[in-house]
Formats: C-alpha cells, structure tokens, sequence
C-alpha cells in the first residue's frame, strides 16, 4: 500500500511541485544583494587589510627592527634589513612587504611588540604592474601617516579584549 | 497587402516570390534573435530572483543592454580551434544546431493566417526539423576530438533518442483527437467543446484531457532542448561543459543561440497543441496573436523556474524517466484516449 501511495505522489509530481514552491516563493523575497561599489557591507575593527608602518606622535617610527613580523610571516613576504641609526638606536634601513605573496592572516601584526606595523580596514587597492604591489618602507609608512586616525581608533577599540 | 504585392512585382519583377519569402523569414528571424537575446537576460533575472539575487542591473537600466553587450563580447573573441579537431566538421557543427532550430519556425502559425507556410503535414514537418538538432550536437562532439565532448555528444544523442519516443507519442495522442497533422487545424479544433460554449473555453483546450500527454510533453520538451535538470550532455559538474567544451567566441554563441532558439520553439509548440495557441481563454476577450506570445512567456518561464530548482539527473535516472516511465505513461494513455473516442463519451466530434 505505502508503495502505491509513492507511484501515485510521483506520477502527480507531488515533490517537485513542494520544491517549485519554495523557488517560486523565494522569487518574491526581498534581495539581500549589496551593490557593492555604491553599497558596503560593516567592516570589523579587526580588519586585515592593507599593510601599514605607525609612527610615535612625535614622529618618531615605531619599527625598532626585531625582526620578529619578518620570523613569524608564513608566507615569507617580509624583507627586513637594519643597522644603527647615527644617534645609536636601532632601526630600518629596509623594511619591504611584498603584497602578492602575503596572506592577510595578521601575525606580523600581532608579532610586534611595539605596534608597528599593522594592517588597515584598505582593501580597495590594486597594481597595474607585478612590482606595484611590492611596498616598500617608504610606502608603508605613508599609509600609516595617512590611516593614522583610523588606525588608532581600530586599536582602541580592540584594546579591552587583549 | 494587394498594394504591397503590385509594389513588389514591379521593381523585383520575376524574382519577387522568392524576396517576398526572404522577407517573411526576417520578419521571423530577426525578432527571434532578439527574444533569444532577452530569453538569457530573463534566465539570468528569474534565477537570479530566486536565489535572493538580483541579477545583472550594470549594463543598462536593470541590466537591459546586457544580452547586446554578452553579444558583442563573443562577436570580438577568437574561435579557437583545437589542433586534433576535424577542422570542417567543427566548424559545420554549430550550424547545423542552429539550422533546425530556425528551420521549424517555417510551419508555425501565430494566428489563422500569419504562418509562413500552411501545410498539411506541419506536425509531421516539425517532429522531422527538430530531431535533426541533435545531428549538431553529435558532430560538435566527435569533431573536437575531446573526450569531454565525445562523452557530452553521446549522453545527448541517447537522450534524444529516449524522449523524441515519448514526444512522439505525446503528439499522436494530439493529432488523434483534433484529426489532423496541420498545427492551424489543431489549434482550431480546441475551440469547440461544452466548455468552449459555456466561455470557458481554456477548458476544452487540449491540456486538460490530454492531461498525462501534456506533462510528459512538457517534461520531454525540457529533456530535448538539453534544458536542467535534463542537461546532462553539458553537465558542467562532471564533463565540464560536455560537447561545446572546445568551442569559444561566436561558435559557441550559435549553440547558445540554438539552445535558447529550441527552448522558444517547445515553448510555441506546446502552446499551440495543448494550450490553444492564439485562442483566448475565455469567450468574452478576442483571439489575438497577444495570447499566444502570453502562453509561450509563461512555458518559458516554467522552464527557467526549473533551472533554479531542480537538481541535474543522474545519467540513469534520465534513461529510467524516459523508458520505465514515459513511455508506459504514453502508452496507456494512448489506449484510454483511443477507447474514449470510441465511446459514447467522445468530446471530439
């Protein structure tokens, strides 16, 4: 009996019809699409975007060159060189992040005793050229002195849960 | 019209039969191309709707230009043709996908007299014109000289095999009861009936006591345009796109064509044999060319309605449907229909 009862849900397309249903339902469903370059979806605070070098208010660089992003970096994009600056402390001479081998998993940032470097809420970048997205410390630290504000604002915020 | 006629015999003189029907295969074709253009925005739309999305909307206003502009894109790409392909053949394929596709359209009527050409055998005609499509298809395939293709090209031409069956049996059941073989004669037959006198005439049309025939038409006109969840012999999960694999720019685009061509033409044909094709639904409205567009709109949109719900079938499960199902389902119903018109209770005379 159950198995004349299954011919006779099938012949009447009974199934097909209950998932018709649930398309033809969702046809009428309000759109969740964001429209991306006019809309946005909320960002974290936590964002791991693009690379950038802090400095101190003073204007002092933060990086003290320990080297310690460059050990931890998984995907080895980190080129770090450095030798005592005039005054005697320890900095820099070349700090490079190539961007095409990075991961974007936020060891380097979370490696540095310091601060220094850190990754931005910027993901709308791009390189025309392979060596364009290849940054040097030149441009790491322009991105810092340019997101500064937000940057700040995004380690404030996630100062309590550290 | 007699004007126009004159006109025509005086500047094209002894040629004119001939530019006047070049002509009416324009006035076909061309609006065809064009809804076979916005049958693919459609389909991107309604799934799109369907997933929660809202399909393309960059090109244009709510995406309209975006078929012209899919177009022009394969116009200006290379057609890249394998080095291990029969280069003749390769070539030739697409076209004969399309051919058939178009060539139906010749014996299609739109109303009494808007038809290319009023035959007899139009039925007949058409059955013949549509199983040929898959003639590209099977070429297209063997000639890429890729197994992906070969697989795509066989899983069709089974495929067209099992359900060009149940099709067939689907229309004889049609010609047996509206007694003709041409389309103008089956429409007008669906016109009379008690409920055509009582006004409600969409009830006497074929549909309804062909009910069986008309799913397992519906059903197999999905199977033959290669449509989901019938679209095994292009089944992207498992040969990747199957028999156009090697095929880019505008070849490609002509099996598209053909596709989407197909689709339109089940649409119409199953409009005009189990849904009354320009006749109104109810007697109080005029007929009109209006309904039959109507008709063949919502057929389509049945088709893409499947496309975003069903899964593709297993190969099997595509053999068991057409053979264990169909054709049992056709056969029986072939015997009810042929006794019901020899009993007292016939409706068809």
């Amino acid at each position: 009996m159950g198995s004349m009862k299954e011919i006779f849900n099938s012949l009447l397309l009974k199934e097909l019809l209950k998932g018709m249903a649930v398309t033809g339902k969702y046809f009428f469903a309000r759109k969740i699409t964001v429209q991306y370059p006019e809309e946005k979806t909320p960002q974290s605070f936590r964002f791991r975007g693009l690379h950038a070098l802090r400095r101190y208010p003073n204007g002092e660089e933060r990086c003290i060159a320990c080297k310690l992003c460059e050990a931890i970096c998984p995907a080895m994009a980190i080129t770090i060189e450095a030798e005592p600056r005039d005054d005697g402390s320890r900095r820099t001479t070349r700090y490079d992040i190539d961007l095409t081998k990075c991961i974007f998993c936020g060891f380097c940032e979370e490696a540095c005793p310091v601060d220094a470097v850190v990754e931005t809420r910027v993901f709308e970048y791009h390189g025309e050229k392979r060596g364009d997205l290849y940054y040097t410390k030149q441009m790491l630290l322009a991105n810092g002195d340019r997101y500064e504000e937000q940057i700040a604002k995004d380690r404030e915020l996630d100062a309590s849960y550290r | 019209m007699d004007a126009l006629m004159n006109f025509g015999q005086g500047i094209f003189g002894g040629i004119w039969p001939a530019v006047w029907t070049l002509l009416k295969i324009v006035l076909i074709v061309a609006p065809l191309m064009l809804s076979i253009a916005y049958l693919t925005w459609a389909e991107r739309k309604v799934i799109g709707y369907m997933q929660v999305r809202i399909g393309p909307n960059r090109v244009g206003p709510w995406g309209l230009i975006q078929p012209i502009a899919d177009g022009l894109k394969l116009l200006m790409k290379e057609i890249v043709v394998p080095s291990g392909a029969n280069k003749a053949i390769f070539i030739i394929a697409p076209m004969l996908a399309i051919a058939p596709a178009l060539a139906a359209w010749a014996v299609v009527p739109f109303n009494d007299t808007l038809v290319l050409a009023n035959i007899d055998a139009s039925l007949l005609y058409i059955m013949a014109i549509t199983s040929m499509g898959v003639y590209g298809i099977i070429l297209s395939g063997w000639a890429s000289n890729s197994k992906y293709a070969f697989l795509g090209a066989m899983r069709a031409a089974a495929q067209m095999v099992s359900y060009e069956i149940s099709m067939g049996f689907a229309l004889i059941c049609v010609l047996m009861v509206s007694n003709s073989l041409n389309l103008v004669d089956i429409v007008h037959a669906q016109e009379q009936g008690r409920f055509a006198s009582w006004g409600v005439s969409f009830l006497s049309w074929n549909w309804l006591p062909l009910l069986p025939m008309f799913l397992v038409y519906l059903i197999s006109g999905v199977a033959e345009t290669n449509r989901a969840p019938f679209d095994v012999c292009e089944g992207e999960s498992e040969i990747v796109a199957g028999f156009h694999v090697e095929y880019s720019g505008m070849a490609f685009a002509v099996f598209f064509l053909a596709e989407y061509g197909n689709m339109i033409l089940v649409s119409t044909l199953t409009s005009i044999m189990f849904l009354g094709g320009w006749l109104s639904p109810v007697g109080f409205l005029p007929d009109g060319i209006l309904w039959l567009f109507a008709k063949v709109a919502a057929i389509l949109f049945l088709f893409l309605w499947f496309r975003a719900t069903f899964p593709r079938y297993r190969y099997d499960q595509l053999m068991r449907l057409g053979w264990k199902v169909f054709v049992p389902v056709c056969l029986i119903w072939l015997v009810v229909v042929g006794v019901w018109m020899m009993s007292p209770l016939n409706i068809w005379n």
